[in-house]
């Protein structure tokens, strides 16, 4: 008897300080994926493929940006517009570097500018899915 | 830096990235997240080629 209420008094504590850095984890990764594409599996040692969501998420930024896509600013005009914003948000860090260089102004006058506004925009929704990703193994929900 | 890529290649690039990371974030496995990124590439570029041949069939 003495023995069982040893094990739960000493593990009550160690289940609490898991369950706070899972908490605290479950906060992390996902902000950590989305400010950095692949950043929120790397802090939880999921090496590989943390380096191919983060590649993935690159190459598609930066090919939209080669393809003269582009990078939509914060605006309250037309819904699409809005819409694009928030895609391109998605990117975390990617998306405040390209407007601080004043990349991304898009070229209308080719149709594989466009091509590129899509592939920005889509970079952005692939890393949010990739946080998302993050969150789900901080919290236990995938391995 | 700009680069002209073709509609092909344009496709092919975004299927190989949106596959990669649909695979590796819907499944649970590496074996099973391989065979989806394998299934949604396919179907990305497949679907392209289908919708292509629609064109140039409804255009003729």
């Amino acid at each position: 008897m003495a023995n069982v209420q040893n094990t739960t008094t000493a593990g009550a504590p160690a289940a609490k300080s898991g369950a706070s850095t899972t908490s605290t984890m479950a906060i992390l990764a996902p902000l950590a994926g989305w400010l950095l594409p692949g950043l929120g599996h790397f802090i939880q040692r999921r090496w590989i493929r943390g380096l191919l969501l983060m590649l993935a998420v690159f190459v598609m930024f930066f090919a939209g940006l080669g393809m003269q896509g582009k990078v939509y600013p914060f605006n309250t005009g037309d819904l699409l517009d809005i819409l694009g914003f928030v895609g391109d948000i998605g990117a975390g860090l990617l998306y405040f570097v390209a407007r601080a260089m004043d990349w991304g102004g898009g070229n209308i006058q080719r149709a594989v500018a466009d091509y590129g506004t899509k592939f920005i925009v889509v970079a952005g929704l692939l890393n949010i899915v990739s946080a998302a990703d993050a969150y789900h193994i901080a919290i236990g929900k995938k391995p | 830096m700009t680069f002209e890529l073709s509609h092909f290649t344009a496709a092919v690039v975004f299927a190989a990235c949106a596959s990669t990371v649909f695979g590796i974030t819907q499944r649970n496995n590496t074996r099973d997240m391989l065979r989806y990124g394998a299934y949604c590439f396919v179907m990305f570029v497949g679907g392209v080629i289908v919708a292509s041949w629609a064109m140039w069939l409804l255009k003729h």
